[in-house]
């Protein structure tokens, strides 16, 4: 097996095994430190040293009986669903229209709604600062959805503009010329076939807000604190090891969000 | 048949009522599908432009006067030092994302379907996991008692644990941890795209396996090599949260010292204007990668 070619061009799989054990050591780098916390959020020990002397769940428990944890994962899950509620139909809106506006407009229209992907997040935070300040919108549930509706409309243009590329225009026109209206064409004909797109799109725009760091230490805070905030100012000034174990159930949902869509793409993949 | 009448053969030619309206309906749905976009432009346009823009406005007020004083700050020996901080940390992680994301992205593009997909769950991990989440295990791995410091001393390779946190080697793997997604993905969409039988080509004229990758296989690779190294520098640039939690108050980037202005010392003037100077430099290094590849299909995730 070894002795078989890897490509054409006659190097054998033992010529290139040092070319696996380097790509397999990327990969290990890349997963090993996030899987480590998981297990290591059972240590009984507040520095996590290794190896671990006890086995304990008082993180978990530190973390299910602590009202200010409660609350602001439930803070980020309502900012989270709340953005995507929100950015989906913009950028579901924004890269249907663009994309058959013939105008020259739209090309400069594109870049400016993407631009908040491209403008370094801190001078995104200050400016929005600024702005709630004068509005009183700072620690607000509506300043904090907002300024993530804008973060994470860009990723749903994306996604759907990416989508939109592959459908063919001509069943859209034969569906009005048959005698829908624009809006029944959209959804019966055209929205069908983005659908991956469009879920993907929302998907980046969940998790975009769920995990949005920097804008929220900024503009979040009182009864409004997200957990990014509170997990942010707990690491930096003291580590509170409650963030093992919230980071250990992160990581748990991530692997299910990351698998989930694994297995969506690749069933999909097959029936086509 | 003249132009300018209609004799009504069903065919209207150019100039005539007909097409002048049809030019008018297609005008007018042309603009209804661009107002589509108008809900998003709004956002951006009141929640980024306009911030950025008074942003921009109060770098040249100085006690209420226009004044160049907050930019000839960035002189100064302090600020000198935070830009090469910046850049320094900016172009090593870069150098190590492409050395570290060539050979993965090089494999994944050859091997099997299953593997790929395999080793891109591997690859896709961090990039769905919450970046405080990844920072703080690496706080937990490279602490003075953590797993890499207890491993190295347990096989003796080491005596004391090594500072691997709380300065620059932390943060510098931190956000190698954070950018490589980024470097792979752009570098495995472009290596795919290589035609293998100029290899095939270049074998049959009697190169070596190496020289053939050499002269042929890696220069049709550089664009994506440089889409990718610009992508991950430009992002380095801005980075505030893991130099903030893994530098220990020791390495200064540009970010932080924006927000230390701003919120530690309530002075917008300096705030801003190294904003604006991070904001420059970001955009002009990514008109550069336009030229390599379209920006907005990097972000796609795919």
């Amino acid at each position: 097996m070894l002795n078989r070619p890897a490509t054409d061009t006659q190097i054998t799989h033992l010529q290139r095994l040092w070319l696996y054990v380097l790509g397999l050591l990327v990969v290990a780098f890349l997963v090993l430190p996030v899987l480590i916390v998981v297990p290591m959020s059972f240590n009984d020990s507040r520095f996590m040293s290794f190896p671990p002397k006890a086995f304990s769940l008082r993180w978990y428990q530190n973390f299910v009986t602590s009202p200010e944890w409660l609350e602001a994962i439930w803070v980020s899950i309502r900012a989270a669903v709340l953005t995507m509620l929100i950015a989906t139909p913009f950028g579901v809106a924004t890269a249907y229209g663009l994309s058959k506006s013939g105008s020259r407009w739209s090309g400069i229209i594109m870049m400016a709604v993407i631009s908040p992907l491209i403008v370094p997040v801190i001078l995104v935070a200050i400016g929005l600062f600024y702005l709630y300040a004068r509005l009183g919108m700072v620690n607000s549930m509506v300043g904090i959805v907002l300024a993530h509706v804008v973060l994470a409309t860009p990723f749903v243009i994306i996604t759907v503009s990416s989508a939109l590329s592959h459908v063919d225009a001509g069943l859209e026109r034969a569906a009005r010329n048959l005698g829908a209206g624009p809006l029944r064409a959209f959804v019966n004909v055209t929205l069908p076939q983005i659908r991956t797109g469009v879920m993907s799109g929302a998907l980046f725009a969940f998790v975009t807000s769920l995990d949005e760091v920097v804008i929220s230490s900024f503009i979040s805070g009182g009864e409004n604190t997200t957990l990014t905030k509170k997990m942010f100012s707990g690491l930096r000034d003291q580590v509170d090891p409650t963030i093992a174990a919230v980071s250990s159930i992160l990581i748990v949902l991530s692997i299910v969000i990351l698998l989930g869509v694994t297995l969506y793409d690749r069933r999909r993949g097959a029936g086509t | 048949m003249s132009a300018g009448t209609n004799d009504g053969l069903g065919y209207a030619g150019p100039g005539t009522d007909n097409t002048r309206a049809q030019a008018r309906i297609e005008r007018r749905d042309s603009f209804v599908s661009m107002a589509l976009s108008f809900p998003a432009l709004l956002l951006v346009v009141v929640l980024i432009f306009g911030p950025v823009g008074w942003l921009l406005g109060l770098s040249f007020v100085d006690d209420g006067h226009f004044s160049l004083a907050n930019y000839q700050r960035m002189l100064a020996p302090a600020y000198v030092s935070i830009f090469t901080q910046t850049f320094q940390i900016s172009i090593m992680v870069t150098v190590l994302a492409v050395v570290l994301a060539y050979p993965l992205a090089y494999l994944m593009s050859q091997c099997s379907r299953t593997v790929a997909a395999l080793l891109m769950i591997g690859v896709m991990l961090p990039f769905w996991t919450s970046l405080l989440v990844r920072t703080y295990a690496w706080m937990v791995v490279l602490q003075r008692r953590g797993i890499i410091n207890e491993v190295l001393q347990w096989l003796h390779i080491t005596d004391a644990p090594l500072r691997l946190v709380n300065n620059m080697t932390g943060t510098t793997i931190g956000m190698l941890h954070v950018m490589l997604p980024f470097m792979i993905l752009p570098l495995l969409s472009s290596l795919r795209q290589i035609d293998l039988t100029y290899m095939n080509a270049a074998s049959n004229m009697g190169a070596s396996p190496l020289r053939a990758f050499w002269t042929v296989y890696f220069p049709l690779s550089l664009p994506g090599v440089f889409a990718g190294a610009i992508l991950v520098f430009v992002m380095c640039l801005g980075f505030y949260v893991t130099p903030q939690l893994l530098g220990g108050g020791k390495v200064i980037m540009m970010s932080i010292k924006i927000q230390q202005n701003a919120a530690l010392y309530f002075n917008w003037g300096a705030a801003s204007a190294l904003g604006v100077v991070l904001l420059v430099i970001t955009l002009g290094l990514f008109v550069i990668l336009g030229r390599f590849a379209r920006v907005e299909s990097m972000f796609g995730g795919k």
